[in-house]
């Protein structure tokens, strides 16, 4: 494995281990005071109880999301000096504000947790509020430099590819900002509260449908199946800003190695590198050209355009795009059914293949969360910033990087199964409830 | 003196702002690792009660006070990413372990405060929290050990240029990545970092220690503490002077730095006497005012480099816009931040009264 493999792996190994810590940060609190506002409300204790467990479960979660965190806050150094060094004085400015929302989300943790019978009512449930907005702003800080790495601006480019004339605050407004907040955001609601809303239907399966769970099924799919409706539609006007900011990953989405009209929408297939082909699709004519520019006529930049050293990995793309679109419908489509449950009046608990559905989809949102990130950073490369710096030149000269993939693979590892089993148990407890 | 305040403009004012952070997580994080290594030294029939006194001052507020140190480092890769480059790069290895050391002190807690509470798990999450408390003030220390002793920037030298087009790396592995930070000096500062937390943890603890024999228990070991503080001090100190020449001299001879001395001093002897005297509130900005001075020492004797010998402030400095702008950021998180501590250290420290 070269330096700079181990390295592409050791990144996309704590990114995806942390994001799924940072989506249950940003959308278990808001259902944990969620909670809590029922029972304050209605005097029923089962929400009372579920606010609680629910503020144990982010108790874990928020802790090795925060560790897991400030891992990758070194690790872009780390691993990254060239592009850290290049781009730092940019997109700092972001990195500084999510710092101070890090800083009021653990504070009001803090006080949420311990703070129970300490701070009066309205201050707990304030507590929980500020916890649930400043997780959803700090993911908005971070997204936006994930932004700008693929839609770079704010600068110009001067002798030895140096960055001059910068502007921290055009960077923060890059092309693909607002479209990747949006995304982000609806993806941790959708993927925590149908995780959540799956737990509970499969508790709910197993034994007696209990009001506990009945009423933690209705408050996840209160989050989280809006979010599910909205994400393809988010994810369509994504991908016609890739469409236009990035060619080539688009490309590499589609597989579509050809510069032409009426392209076709590409279902399955296998593309091929080194034939240039993507064989065994199942192709819709003109859709992609519709999808990608709303018009059946336009011309959609095929992979041939670029040089082969400057394309992306293209099956990775292609099979995670579609894992991500599979996903995303799947769970539209059980949001909306869940939706239509619910308008006539029956109790969501009590339809059983609903409950099935959300039992299966428990893992489809974190599935689609990985995939969809793939899509983004894959399908960027060689690039680490876009047409601007390469990955093999932002890399630490720094040999046997091995040995740190190894050290962080075992580590992470062994907190995610430790984090699963605490889960579990906590679910078991529940279980007899 | 007064050259020293002509020379201030907006790099100066960045960087102190970045160690007034890291003085705040010197202060606060610094404390729960502290915490950690008495959790690891809670002796005798009360060996229970002194491990719930430190997880209940840890638990509401370890996360928060972690957040300065990613302050620290936001600060510095915006601010002057050149010296973080540098540091990142060299100091590779330790940095990596620290890492690895504060995941599992953070995992390991929270763990042990929300598993199962059979004995078993309990005992095991413990001793991992108690020995990463240990080893990871130990490798702070030693980091900026090497920082101090000039070693990394020399390190930096030999490397091959990053950030174009690769080139092979021709300096042997070791003079690069180990040996700047496996030297006496940065290893006798890594024990001074490890002193210093106990000892504020050990006054912090005694503070908010409920009962009498309890306050007493931590005041003995805080006075006990003090004195390994002023051992690994003047260890370093000697040690400086050959691992550490900008150091050393600068403590010995820079314009100023007596009096900082002195006041150092002067701090340390009022702790220990208000700590003999129980002043818990004397004791405690006593103690927290003797260990911001001795980084601000370091800060001062290094002063204008950020990483020697060959950055200075100025020329790692990022463009003046970013300066300018996370100031502002700075200045306006702060007027968030600062009463939402408050507010969190009001809440939780009543239990101390
Ligand atoms: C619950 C998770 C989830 C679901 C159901 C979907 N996505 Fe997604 N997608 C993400 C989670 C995600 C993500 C992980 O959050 C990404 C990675 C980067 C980003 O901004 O969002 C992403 C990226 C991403 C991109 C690349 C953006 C870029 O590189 O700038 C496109 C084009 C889409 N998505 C499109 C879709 C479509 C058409 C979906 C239809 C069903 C869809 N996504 C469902
Ligand atoms: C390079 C990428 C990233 C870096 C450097 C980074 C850095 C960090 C750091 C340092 C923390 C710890 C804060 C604390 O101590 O409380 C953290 C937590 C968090 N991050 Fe990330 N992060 C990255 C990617 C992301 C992404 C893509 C999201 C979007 C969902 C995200 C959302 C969060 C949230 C919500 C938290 C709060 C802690 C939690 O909920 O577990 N981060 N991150
Ligand atoms: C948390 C969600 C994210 C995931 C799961 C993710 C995933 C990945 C993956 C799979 C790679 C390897 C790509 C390859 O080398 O083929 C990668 C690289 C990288 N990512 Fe992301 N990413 C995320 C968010 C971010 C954000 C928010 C940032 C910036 C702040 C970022 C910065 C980088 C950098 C610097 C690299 C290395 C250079 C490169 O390969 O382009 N990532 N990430």
């Amino acid at each position: 494995m070269t330096d700079l493999l181990a390295a592409r792996t050791q990144m996309a190994l704590s990114l995806g281990f942390h994001i799924i810590f940072a989506e249950i940060g940003i959308a278990l609190p808001l259902m944990m005071v969620i909670a809590e506002v029922m029972w304050r409300r209605t005097g029923d204790s089962t929400y009372l109880d579920l606010a609680k467990r629910w503020a144990k479960g982010t108790a874990i979660l928020f802790a090795v999301g925060a560790v897991s965190g400030t891992v990758l806050s070194f690790e872009l150094g780390l691993l990254w000096p060239g592009f850290m060094r290049l781009a730092g004085p940019l997109i700092g400015i972001p990195f500084s504000l999510e710092g101070f929302a890090f800083f009021l989300e653990a504070i009001f943790l803090g006080v949420y947790l311990y703070g129970w019978d300490r701070v009066s009512p309205r201050a707990h449930i304030a507590a929980g509020l500020v916890v649930a907005a400043s997780g959803a702003a700090s993911a908005v800080f971070v997204v936006l430099v994930n932004a700008w790495m693929n839609t770079p601006v704010g600068y110009t480019l001067a002798q030895g590819g140096k960055l001059a004339g910068i502007d921290p605050i055009a960077g923060m407004q890059s092309p693909a900002a607002f479209q990747q907040a949006l995304h982000m955001l609806l993806a941790s609601y959708a993927a925590t509260g149908f995780a959540v809303a799956g737990i509970h239907a499969w508790v709910s399966l197993r034994g007696r449908p209990s009001a506990f769970h009945r009423r933690a099924l209705a408050i996840a799919l209160a989050v989280g199946a809006p979010a599910a409706v909205l994400q393809p539609i988010s994810g369509d006007i994504s991908a016609r800003s890739v469409a236009e900011t990035q060619p080539v990953k688009l490309a590499a989405l589609e597989g579509q190695w050809e510069t032409r009209r009426r392209a076709p929408l590409r279902i399955g297939g296998f593309p091929d590198e080194a034939r240039e082909a993507t064989p065994f699709a199942l192709e819709i004519p003109g859709a992609l050209s519709f999808l990608a520019f709303h018009d059946v006529n336009a011309e959609v930049k095929g992979l041939k355009t670029v040089a082969r050293d400057d394309r992306p990995p293209v099956a990775v793309v292609h099979l995670a795009f579609q894992v991500m679109v599979g996903l995303g419908s799947a769970m539209a489509l059980i949001a909306l059914y869940a939706a239509v449950v619910a308008a006539r009046g029956r109790a969501l608990s009590s339809d059983r293949p609903l409950l099935v559905a959300l039992a299966v989809a428990a893992p489809f949102g974190y599935l689609a969360t990985e995939a969809g990130w793939m899509v983004t950073e894959v399908g960027r490369q060689p690039w680490v910033v876009q047409g601007v710096m390469r990955t093999s030149h932002a890399v630490t000269p720094m040999p046997g990087l091995i040995v740190p993939l190894v050290l962080f693979s075992v580590l992470y590892l062994g907190l995610g199964a430790v984090v699963i089993s605490l889960i579990a148990s906590l679910v078991r407890e529940t279980a007899t409830t | 003196m007064s050259g020293f305040f002509a020379s201030i403009g907006l790099p100066e004012i960045v960087a102190g702002v970045m160690v007034l952070a890291l003085n705040a997580y010197v202060l606060t994080g610094g404390a729960d690792f502290g915490g950690g290594v008495w959790d690891l030294l809670a002796r005798g029939p009360r060996r229970d009660d002194q491990r719930e006194l430190i997880a209940g001052a840890i638990g509401p507020i370890w996360e928060a006070n972690h957040v300065w140190l990613i302050l620290v480092l936001v600060i510095l890769f915006s601010s002057f990413p050149d010296a973080f480059a540098t540091l990142v790069i060299v100091l590779h290895i330790p940095l990596s372990l620290m890492l690895v050391g504060i995941v599992l002190r953070g995992s390991s807690f929270v763990f042990r405060s929300y598993g199962s509470r059979a004995e078993g798990p309990q005992r095991r999450w413990s001793r991992v929290f108690a020995v990463t408390s240990i080893i990871t003030p130990v490798l702070l220390g030693v980091i900026v050990g090497a920082i101090a002793s000039g070693t990394v920037g020399e390190a930096a030298t030999m490397l091959p240029s990053f950030g174009s087009a690769p080139t092979r790396m021709t300096a042997p592995y070791y003079l690069i990545f180990v040996a700047p930070w496996l030297a006496p000096f940065p290893l006798a500062l890594g024990a001074l970092a490890l002193a210093m937390f106990a000892f504020l943890a050990a006054v912090y603890l005694g503070m908010a220690a409920r009962d009498d024999a309890m306050r007493d228990l931590f005041r003995k070991r805080a006075l006990a503490t003090a004195a390994v503080v002023f051992i690994t001090a003047f260890v370093s100190l000697v040690l400086a002077f050959d691992g550490a020449p900008t150091v050393g001299r600068g403590l010995m001879l820079l314009e100023g730095s007596l009096l900082l001395q002195a006041t150092t001093g002067a701090a340390a002897i009022i702790a220990i006497w208000a700590l003999v005297t129980r002043r818990w509130r004397v004791a405690r900005i006593a103690a927290a005012a003797q260990v911001s001075l001795i980084l601000w020492g370091w800060v001062l004797v290094q002063y204008p480099l950020i990483v020697p010998p060959t950055h200075t402030l100025r020329s790692a400095a990022a463009p003046d816009i970013t300066l300018e702008l996370v100031l502002w950021g700075c200045a306006g998180g702060s007027v968030l931040l600062l009463p939402s501590l408050a507010y969190l250290y009001r809440t939780f420290g009543r239990q101390a009264e």
